[in-house]
């Protein structure tokens, strides 16, 4: 250990720059943790960072089974469901007894709770992975939605069950009451899971976890059982849902049944998947997004569901990777110093394509708005739906916008071919 | 002394296709066994049944004397029996490094530890940086498997075959496919890995058979008509008809 610290050779050296800059990286992601809520500090936007965080872990969570492992499940939602009931029967019995445990202890419980239902069901689930793990996880999860609303001394039928964060023994003077507290407890287990489930990558397990995704039938002739390998995933990932959960809980000091349901379970996919899950960041990409615009969505559009539809196909039929894929694409490039040959054909792009985004936005909206609802509002510039002028301005930008940027695309395309072919023969791509 | 492996009156059957017929093998400790045969004889599927991977439909398989048919693969693989594959069978989206560090973890007791982490395990390192010499592709440590050429494929499916440190080791044609000169350094690789463990491989090229193997066996139709040595195999008449024809002489 203390050569590393006087590095000898260049590999030594390469060896330790990448550690400080390792390293450099979660300290810069908890500094802005701390800093975040002090520039932007709006109720609102701390209740968004909030969300956020929430969902950093939830797809994090995810990513454990999809990006890992190779499992697509459908019904994540229920151990981060299940993690929110838990934390919210533990807060309300804390309190009660007057327990001396404080709030931000809570979510361990809500993991707890997650894993301790993936162990229970986990064995029969996990035996085969592909379409028949997809579709006992979709099973197990209207299963769990549907007796929620059945079973209802634990999970309070239709209108949940409340608690008071407040109510449990103070920390350090912090009641939990207001939400910069909350934010602050929230970011703290954002910080520790997010590193947990990076360690968990790092391990002889999360290892054979890829190997499991890429080839379940070789495994097995090195040694391993892939049942067990995807079962210890799917309990870690049922952990960390279950922290989610927890966290929820105390956000919005209640849990009710749509924290189990197929909304939430399709919404981790989602951000995962947008995110992209090849790389361990990618659903943290995916998670701010996706909230981030599900809670600027919501309050512009009736059919905000549309535009994830659409965001979701084009990401799927155009960069499967995800942005992460999108992303790590350029590195070659920025490595072999040719990226500048594709960033004037990206500028070009950006205003056809941009011209078409919003032609399919008038069009969708107008669509939605024509028998009845407020005048379409696109970027300050407002559009009456019943109006022939809002038909020909949405044909025109859609037409033409296409027309235009596919010709733009061609472009990226090409420059794209160069700056590889440079990047090949510098030797930074394969 | 107990054989490595030992094969007794095996028979599989495929729905009512039989294609194993009361196949009798036993590969002694550190021998080089070959085994030879048309194609479609049922080498592949002998391995399959020795290896764990299709159960035969009756008899007895025995691995250093424990009775192993019936057994996982990763069961058997643990008991020190270690296979390729003859279609490339690799972990095609990660790295050379990781392919061969995944082959090396159980043998090394890490299991499914999920507290240490896999970088600063000083064996595992040191055993897969060896592992990765020894199959030249040290300096294709970083490349995704998926990405590497066909033979160097082949070698790294040797590699990982190879890296638990299993006693017993089976290649199902390692050098099909290959060039003259890669069949070469391949065999001699195999030669060099394989001293002090005990060798099954299946091989269509006579030349490597012979010069590597301590005993051939003869396998067609899904039953062994000859086994012995080399020699004794290259007189046996019922070979030359059946299998080796003008080939051999
Ligand atoms: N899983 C299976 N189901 C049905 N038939 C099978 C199966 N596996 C193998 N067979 C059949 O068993 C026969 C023997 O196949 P096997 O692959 O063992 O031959 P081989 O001796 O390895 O041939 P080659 O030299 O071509 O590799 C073939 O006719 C094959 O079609
Ligand atoms: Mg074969």
């Amino acid at each position: 250990m203390s050569n590393a610290a006087i590095p000898t050779s260049a590999a030594a050296k390469e060896e330790s720059a990448s550690a400080l800059s390792f390293y450099g990286i979660w300290l810069i992601a908890a500094a802005a943790l701390v800093v975040l809520p002090l520039i932007f500090s709006s109720g609102g936007s701390l209740t968004s960072f909030s969300l956020i965080g929430i969902a950093i872990i939830f797809a994090l969570s995810y990513n454990i089974l999809l990006g890992q492992t190779g499992l697509l499940s459908f019904g994540h939602a229920v151990q981060y469901g299940l993690g929110g009931f838990l934390a919210v029967h533990a807060m309300n019995a804390v309190a009660s007894h007057n327990w001396p445990i404080p709030l931000p202890v809570i979510p361990l419980v809500g993991g707890i709770g997650g894993m301790a239902f993936a162990l229970l069901v986990g064995w029969v689930m996990t035996k085969r992975a592909g379409t028949v793990f997809a579709m006992i996880s979709l099973g197990i999860g209207e299963l769990v939605a549907s007796s929620s609303l059945i079973l209802r001394s634990v999970f309070g039928g239709e209108s949940g069950i409340t608690t008071d964060r407040t109510s449990l023994m103070p920390l350090f003077g912090w009641t939990f009451g207001p939400q910069i507290q909350v934010y602050y407890l929230i970011a703290f287990w954002v910080m520790i899971s997010a590193i947990a489930m990076y360690a968990l990558t790092r391990t002889p397990l999360g290892r054979i976890c890829n190997a499991v995704r890429d080839n379940p039938e070789r495994v097995e002739f090195i040694g391993y059982d892939p049942h067990v390998v995807r079962y210890l995933a799917y309990m870690f990932a049922g952990f960390f849902a279950g922290i989610a959960g927890g966290l929820t809980a105390i956000n919005f000091e209640i849990a009710n049944s749509a924290y189990l349901g197929a909304t939430q379970s399709g919404l981790v996919l989602f951000s995962a998947f947008i995110g992209g899950t090849a790389y361990f960041f990618g659903p943290i990409l995916g998670a701010i997004l996706v909230t981030y615009l599900q809670l600027g969505l919501t309050n512009v559009t009736s059919v905000w569901q549309l535009y994830f539809g659409i965001i979701f196909i084009a990401i799927v039929m155009f960069a499967p990777g995800g942005i992460a894929g999108i992303l790590m694409k350029h590195r070659p490039l920025i490595r072999a110093g040719t990226l500048r040959f594709v960033i004037p054909s990206y500028l070009v792009a950006a205003i056809p394509t941009l011209a078409l985004a919003l032609g399919i936005i008038l069009t969708i909206e107008t669509v939605a708005r024509f028998s009845g609802g407020d005048a379409i509002n696109l970027f300050g510039i407002p559009f009456a739906a019943t109006a022939p002028t809002t038909w020909v301005t949405a044909a025109v930008l859609l037409v033409g916008g296409f027309l235009v940027a596919r010709i733009t695309w061609r472009r990226i395309a090409e420059a794209w071919d160069r700056a590889a072919t440079v990047a090949r023969d510098r030797g930074y791509l394969a | 002394m107990t054989a490595a492996i030992q094969v007794n009156a095996v028979e599989k059957s495929f729905g009512n296709v039989q294609i194993i017929r009361d196949l009798n093998l036993s590969v002694a400790k550190g021998e080089r066994h070959a085994i030879i045969g048309p194609n479609g004889a049922g080498k592949s599927t002998t391995f399959n049944l020795i290896s764990g991977h299709i159960k035969p439909t009756s008899g007895e398989i025995r691995l250093n004397g424990e009775v192993t048919s019936g057994l996982r693969p990763f069961e058997i693989n643990r008991r020190g029996l270690s296979r390729s594959f003859q279609v490339t069978n690799v972990f095609a989206r990660m790295t050379v490094w990781e392919n061969v560090r995944c082959a090396v973890l159980w043998a090394t007791g890490h299991r499914y530890a999920f507290w240490k982490n896999v970088d600063t395990l000083p064996e595992v390192k040191q055993r897969t940086a060896q592992i990765l010499d020894e199959i030249h592709l040290s300096h294709r440590r970083d490349v995704p498997a998926g990405l590497l050429t066909y033979a160097e494929q082949r070698e790294l499916e040797i590699g990982i075959t190879i890296a638990g440190g299993a006693s017993v080791i089976m290649l199902d044609e390692p050098t099909a496919g290959m060039s003259h000169a890669e069949t070469e350094r391949a065999v001699a690789l195999i030669r060099r890995l394989t001293e002090g463990r005990t060798l099954v491989i299946v091989e269509h090229d006579m030349s490597v058979v012979f010069g590597l193997a301590d005993r051939i066996s003869v396998l067609v139709y899904g039953h062994i008509i000859a086994s012995g040595t080399p020699e004794e195999i290259r007189g046996n008449p019922k070979v030359k008809e059946a299998y080796l024809g003008e080939e051999v002489d």
